[in-house]
């Protein structure tokens, strides 16, 4: 079929879904709602899959659909065209995003069922699958910066989605605003890539790119592609910028799953893959990439341990695995995080899908201190839930063990890589595994501590069946990469995942050779890490249950620190937010209102007060008109005849 | 003329003075008085003074000029007397009284 008719369908069907719920955005009906929008969604995702079979069908040197709608911005030597692309990358996303998309709305029928803005709702869904294609499928980095700015808004409505609860509209500005912060630095990037370049066309931009690598700090590939990282750091929930992603969970829960899972969060990660060739030229800026996703993924698991709301603990979870996507691209396995991009879309997606079931089941109850047992209540949600833990925690042959391990391979091997940065990785592993067995003790194991009057129901098939093909994708997903020495020993198995990506991956200079042994030792480490750190858990939750709160009282103030999430949130009250409120308010009080609108009511007062004495000669009474003639003409007289 | 020798003394400022009296009587009248009548007759008043200074000019330079223009003047005065004294009998009918303040409401 024609693929600019593809296309338009692939980007508008999501669109006129979104007319169409936000025109009626006043009913009730979910049913009606909830069909539009996943029919819209789900003609979406047939016709990426019928782009990425076109692309298929192209050799792989030029696997590649271009279709320029129009031509947008030309001023100057600024020429932008509404241009998109399918390629490798963006043909993963695309499938990501309707696919994992689609599932996500079904999910929403049921999920959203008894709320009152039901239509609104899918409305903004409809929008954000709107805006996140824009932001893929974009040619050029403003395209890209449009869908990047558009999914930031529907992730701030959707958020505040039930506005009413001030704590939720505080998330969801709070979200907006942080974003706003890595935004500022995207469009700083644009403008030094732009100044240097002269061009926002990715295929131009990398094809323009140096041959040697940028060793400045100064340099404009360097400052332009951190620049762009500070913008990556900002959607993609990074060291600085991550705190509005834990506090994103007020919205609803299949929201988290679409929006702060499986898609918009990668938004960072995908940018970076897209301008890998400009990323691989500035050494520098991949160091600080590395060590941020490094810093990143530990921290958030550490924070992720010790919190009790399960949507939380999956928040955490979220931005640790990003920070391994980041960890990826930092190291110049570009290919693996776009790997764990897609295996994690798979499993986070469905772990948050199976809290919302857990939640929906609770009657809104998100405390993980108040379920537990919930195994034979909810057999579907727990047995989906269970394949994707193992996923996370990198078991083999789950999706996640194949994603994670090649990161942590290349963050050792790659030259761009350092033991550090893998033992990071290895420490953040295994943590996961420690806080992700935890979430899943007291969620749906061990005793039961569900409050009396809860009953929990498993949930309707519109919610399960999601689950459940999440489920079968977290298992397979990540087959289509295996790395070479598991599928040489396996009787080699091709990597799909690799030979479909390596067109468009600038592969890192001097990479050694592999070391088979080391490799299997590293593997080997990390899963007995993993499995070792499960099993602890395991016995601190279920086997023995008083013994985690033990341990946490024996860390005192450690656990403290960590339980408040490191005090980054008040300690970004007390250094930035505080110190510019008030500055505001000195410059409102002393400035605006003591300089400025005196000043302004000064200049007024002596126009009022000069009209007024002016006015008062006019004042209609002919007698005095008269005199002001007389007087005149004596004047005039007087000065005549005493000249 | 020769006969009013009393007034041989009489020149052409003592007319004038008169006149220049007269007017500004006249003038503080039209200023001052708020009574249409009065100002009527103030205006009356100033248009004589002007006749005075006429006359006493025309006698000066010998001319006849000056007393023509007298006529013209006191024809003037005359319908200006009639037109102004008819608006405010008006005014009198409607407001009983002849303020000069009700002709505010002669704005259209």
């Amino acid at each position: 079929m024609n693929h600019s008719l593809l296309m338009s369908i692939l980007i508008l069907s999501p669109f006129v879904g979104f007319l169409i719920n936000g025109l009626r955005y006043k009913k009730h009906n979910y049913l009606v709602a909830g069909t539009i929008a996943t029919s819209a969604v789900f003609i979406s995702f047939i016709s990426a899959v019928f782009l990425v079979v076109d692309l298929v069908g192209l050799p792989p040197d030029s696997r590649r659909i271009a279709v320029t709608f129009f031509e947008w911005i030309r001023v100057a030597n600024l020429s932008v065209d509404a241009g998109f692309v399918v390629d490798q990358i963006s043909a993963i996303m695309i499938l990501i995003i309707t696919g994992v998309g689609s599932l996500i709305h079904l999910f929403s029928v049921g999920y959203m069922h008894h709320d009152k803005g039901v239509a609104k709702y899918f409305a903004y869904l409809n929008l954000f699958i709107f805006n996140m294609l824009l932001l893929v499928l974009g040619d050029n980095l403003l395209v890209m910066f449009v869908g990047w700015e558009g999914v930031g808004l529907c992730s701030y409505l959707l958020i505040g989605f039930w506005f009413t609860d001030e704590t939720k509209a505080a998330a969801g500005m709070k979200a907006f605003v942080t974003n706003r912060v890595g935004d500022a630095a995207f469009l700083l990037g644009m403008f030094i890539l732009f100044l240097t370049f002269g061009t926002l066309n990715f295929s131009e931009l990398n094809a323009l790119v140096p041959a040697a690598a940028e060793t400045s700090w100064l340099g404009a590939i360097t400052l332009g592609t951190l620049f762009l990282f500070v913008g990556a750091t900002g959607k993609s929930a990074q060291i600085p910028l991550y705190i509005w992603l834990p506090d994103a969970m007020a919205g609803p829960t299949p929201v988290s799953a679409l929006i702060h899972a499986a898609t918009m969060v990668t938004a960072g990660v995908y940018m970076i893959v897209r301008l890998n060739p400009m990323f691989m030229m500035a050494p520098n800026t991949m160091m600080i990439i590395a060590i941020i996703g490094a810093a990143t993924a530990v921290m958030a698991a550490t924070i992720g341990m010790t919190q009790w709301d399960i949507k939380k603990v999956l928040a955490y979870s979220t931005v640790s695995q990003l920070g391994y996507m980041f960890l990826a691209c930092g190291v110049g396995a570009f290919g693996a995080a776009m790997f764990h991009l897609m295996t994690h879309a798979f499993f986070k997606a469905l772990m948050f899908l199976g809290s919302g079931s857990v939640i929906h089941a609770m009657h809104e109850e998100q405390d993980i201190r108040k379920m537990g047992a919930l195994k034979k209540y909810l057999p579907i949600t727990h047995f989906t839930f269970l394949l994707g833990w193992l996923a996370i925690i990198g078991i083999p042959p789950f999706s996640g063990f194949f994603s994670k391990d090649e990161i942590l391979w290349m963050s050792f091997h790659s030259p761009l890589g350092h033991p550090v940065l893998w033992a990071a990785g290895a420490l953040g592993a295994t943590l996961t595994a420690f806080y992700m067995t935890r979430l899943m003790c007291l969620t749906f194991w061990g005793a039961s501590r569900v409050p009396k009057g809860t009953h929990p129901h498993e949930s309707p098939i519109t919610m399960t069946i999601p689950l459940v093909v999440l489920g079968v994708l977290s298992v397979i997903g990540g087959w289509i990469g295996i790395p070479h020495i598991v599928s040489d020993f396996l009787g080699h198995l091709p990597n799909v995942w690799e030979e479909w990506l390596h067109p468009m991956i600038k592969e890192v200079p001097n990479m050694g050779p592999a070391d088979a042994s080391l490799e299997w030792a590293l593997i080997a480490t990390s899963v007995g890490l993993a499995s070792v750190s499960a099993l602890v858990a395991y016995h601190m939750y279920v086997r023995k249950p008083g013994s985690a709160s033990r341990v946490a009282d024996a860390m005192g103030p450690a656990y403290k620190i960590v339980y408040n999430k490191y005090f980054i949130d008040e300690a970004y009250f007390a250094a930035i937010i505080n110190p510019l409120v008030k500055g505001s308010r000195a410059l409102w009080y002393y400035v605006d209102v003591n300089f400025i609108d005196k000043c302004t009511y000064w200049a007024a007062d002596v126009a009022k007060g000069g009209g007024a004495l002016i006015r008062s000669l006019q004042n209609g009474n002919m007698q005095q008109y008269a005199m002001y003639i007389g007087i005149g003409l004596v004047v005039v007289l007087s000065i005549l005849l005493m000249r | 003329m020769q006969s009013i020798d009393i007034f041989g003394q009489i020149g052409l400022n003592h007319y004038l003075i008169l006149s220049a009296l007269l007017f500004v009587t006249g003038m503080a009248g039209v200023l001052l008085r708020r009574n249409i009548i009065v100002l009527l007759m103030s205006i009356e008043l100033m248009l004589n003074a002007v006749n005075i200074s006429f006359i006493a000019f025309g006698k000066y330079m010998n001319q006849l000029d000056g007393q023509i223009l007298v006529f013209f003047v006191m024809t003037i005065a005359a319908a200006e007397a009639a037109v102004g004294l008819a608006i405010a009998v008006n005014i009198f009918k409607r407001y009983k009284e002849v303020n000069i303040r009700f002709f505010e409401h002669l704005k259209g």
